[in-house]
């Protein structure tokens, strides 16, 4: 494939649903982003890999608000984030869901109420639907009914990260953050994530910022991959051009023996 | 903002025609309508009334998302318990995708939890006796791990962990005199205050020297300081044991052969016994002193009159009543913030339930053991 992909209808131009310029983002006297420039594209699953401690959660916290940045502007849904009112940010906030490294699931409620909680916050249901939607996103992401009324201190690492997937898709979000949502998980449970992943990109047209360093989940299910050095980003766009790159982290990490590995699975 | 937009509110218009019905629908099915949506449906069941078949047509449908397509997918699936034919017409394929993801089916719905008033009352009442009996058995066996641990720590003196315990001392000594004495001077101000103001009726206000004297050193110091520890390191004591049990750290020192019990407990604890007598030997000088400048500036005493007072009342057996009891009160704080540190499960709120518990705990042990030490002292007249 050569150059950008299109997304949505055929040949229409690209809609850039998230869109970060010359962001800069520091912590005491240490820069981590220095004027970042990035374009997540409506409908496509952007995957972003880089070194560990180089800023990719950073990157993350950052659109979400979680982290003040220095310089630069942060655009979603076509607004700028730091031009929004108290409500007009509350109602961006409504529109994604983030998967966090460590599922950051309410400890003190079962998974039921963890995914209602944003439903009972913003929406008026009747208790009927309520508990019919909170169970389906419960099965959407693949638990089984039994684990909708247990604690998060009762389950195990993939069952956490599923869980919190519900939660993150409780209001049927039209972005989705994801921070290395694979990581912790056995291959074939990684697996059926991505494939999960894939199908909820699908039908509900969802466009997903992936943080991971899982191989697979690039070659699977990404659209495009951005990858992240010295707080810039290095190289962009679908995987046979980052292939392609002849910047040396990007090669080794590309080229490496488990990336040759991966390959040969997915050529074979 | 497209989310409070209500012009694509979800609307419905439907047309009956002999036993067949069929319903337009159009808008936006989605979450932010989501009341919209149960009303709308709510509506266009009413209608069908007792029609035969069914028609949806969804070929003007805006949007859809697992919300609506839930609801639509559920009320074809009434429609078909009750014997209607339902059908939907015209999807647009993203929106047959969504229908055939969601799929009704039937959930089994929250477990309702009965309630049976006296029942629950009875349960409570044992459980709760249950567990203070438990409560008992593991502050022995905690009390016995520790001693067991410190004994150890004594034989093999490489394994006393020196570092840890005059980190602990600054922590639960050093840093809590400031307050400790403040509060200490307040209490004697205080106390002095009240005496001269009751006894000078009787012409007897000589005698509040006795009543600081007595008061602060066999009761009130001792007393004050080992509520502000249990307050402020028992809290934090259980804390930290916690959330290391919650982070699995605790698992991670038993793996590498470390006993927990020793590295922590023991650390702690014997910081507590050390730095409580003397904190409460501060606190006893700080509510002296309060005492006897209220006494000089409110009731007349001169500073030399006072000492001299305080000589005739107290003995050193004053003092050691106090001090006595000090190792002992820490020995308390210590275990019981050390049982409810471990008992910590995964959740927050069970931390934060464990903390409150163990300050709760650790003040009415120290009370009650007070209380005994009254006891056993007036019983040998010491």
């Amino acid at each position: 494939m050569a150059g950008e992909r299109t997304f949505g209808s055929p040949g229409a131009q690209p809609e850039p649903i998230i869109r970060v310029h010359d962001l800069q983002v520091g912590f005491k006297d240490r820069l981590v982003l220095k004027g970042l420039d990035l374009d997540v594209y409506r409908g496509e699953i952007l995957g972003f890999v880089g070194p560990s401690g180089q800023g990719k959660s950073v990157l993350t916290r950052t659109i979400l608000g979680l982290i003040p940045k220095r310089a630069g502007t942060i655009e979603v849904f076509g607004q700028d984030v730091d031009a929004l009112s108290v409500p007009e940010r509350r109602a961006m906030e409504q529109r994604w869901g983030v998967l966090f490294q460590q599922g950051a699931l309410f400890s003190a409620l079962t998974v039921r109420q963890n995914v209602q909680v944003p439903m009972r916050e913003y929406l008026t249901l009747s208790d009927r639907l309520l508990d019919e939607l909170a169970m389906l996103k419960i099965e959407m992401v693949g638990l089984k009914p039994d684990a909708a009324d247990k604690l998060p201190s009762e389950l195990s690492g993939g069952m956490i990260k599923r869980a919190a997937l519900a939660r993150a898709l409780s209001l049927d979000p039209e972005i989705l953050f994801l921070d290395e949502p694979t990581s912790g998980l056995d291959p074939i449970g990684a697996g059926e994530f991505d494939e999960l992943i894939a199908t909820l990109q699908k039908t509900l047209g969802l466009t997903v910022f992936m943080v991971t360093h899982d191989l697979d989940s690039l070659y699977t299910v990404c659209d495009r991959v951005a990858a992240l050095g010295d707080g810039h980003v290095i190289a962009r766009g679908p995987i046979e051009e980052m292939l392609a790159s002849d910047h040396p982290w990007v090669r080794s990490y590309f080229h490496g023996k488990r990336a040759r590995a991966v390959m040969g699975t997915a050529a074979a | 903002m497209q989310r409070e937009m209500t012009a694509d509110r979800p609307r419905a218009e439907s047309e009956r025609s002999g036993d067949g019905f069929r319903a337009w629908l159009s808008g936006r099915w989605t979450v932010e309508n989501a009341a919209d949506v149960e009303r709308e449906i709510g509506g266009l069941v009413a209608s069908a009334g007792d029609a035969g078949h069914v028609v949806l047509d969804l070929s003007a449908l805006d949007r859809l998302d697992t919300l609506g397509a839930w609801v639509l997918d559920r009320t074809r699936h009434e429609f078909g318990a009750n014997g209607v034919a339902a059908d939907f017409v015209g999807a647009k394929p993203e929106h047959r995708i969504l229908l055939n993801e969601v799929a009704y089916r039937g959930f089994q719905p929250e477990p309702v939890k009965r309630s049976a008033t006296f029942m629950d009352i009875m349960a409570d009442t044992g459980e709760t006796v249950v567990r203070a009996g438990r409560d008992f058995a593991a502050g022995i066996s905690t009390l016995g791990e520790m001693v067991t641990a410190f004994v150890r720590v004594c034989v093999i003196p490489g394994r006393f962990r020196f570092a840890s315990v005059t980190n602990q001392i600054e922590q639960i000594g050093f840093r809590g005199v400031p307050i400790i004495v403040l509060i200490s001077f307040l209490v004697g101000c205080i106390v002095a205050q009240q005496g001269i103001f009751q006894l000078q009726r009787f012409g007897a206000q000589a005698f509040v020297v006795n009543l600081v004297g007595v008061l602060v050193l066999r009761e009130l110091g001792v007393l004050l300081t080992s509520i502000m520890v249990a307050g402020r390191s028992g809290s934090a004591f259980t804390a930290e044991i916690g959330s290391m049990k919650m982070r699995e750290e605790i698992d991670a020192l038993r793996v590498m052969g470390l006993d927990p019990v020793e590295v922590l407990l023991v650390p702690r604890v014997l910081a507590l016994v050390i730095s409580l007598p003397i904190l409460s030997f501060l606190s006893s000088m700080a509510a002296l002193l309060g005492g006897g400048l209220v006494a000089w500036i409110y009731g007349g005493i001169p500073p030399e009159a006072f000492l001299v007072q305080l000589k005739n009342a107290i003995a050193v057996n004053t003092f050691m009543v106090g001090v006595i009891k000090a190792p002992f009160m820490a020995l308390v704080i210590g275990v019981i913030a050390a049982i409810e540190g471990v008992a910590v499960e995964g959740s927050a709120e069970s931390l934060g339930h464990h903390v409150t518990a163990a300050v709760v705990k650790s003040i009415f042990m120290v009370i009650v053991l007070d209380g005994f030490f009254a006891v056993f002292f007036a019983a040998l007249r010491y």
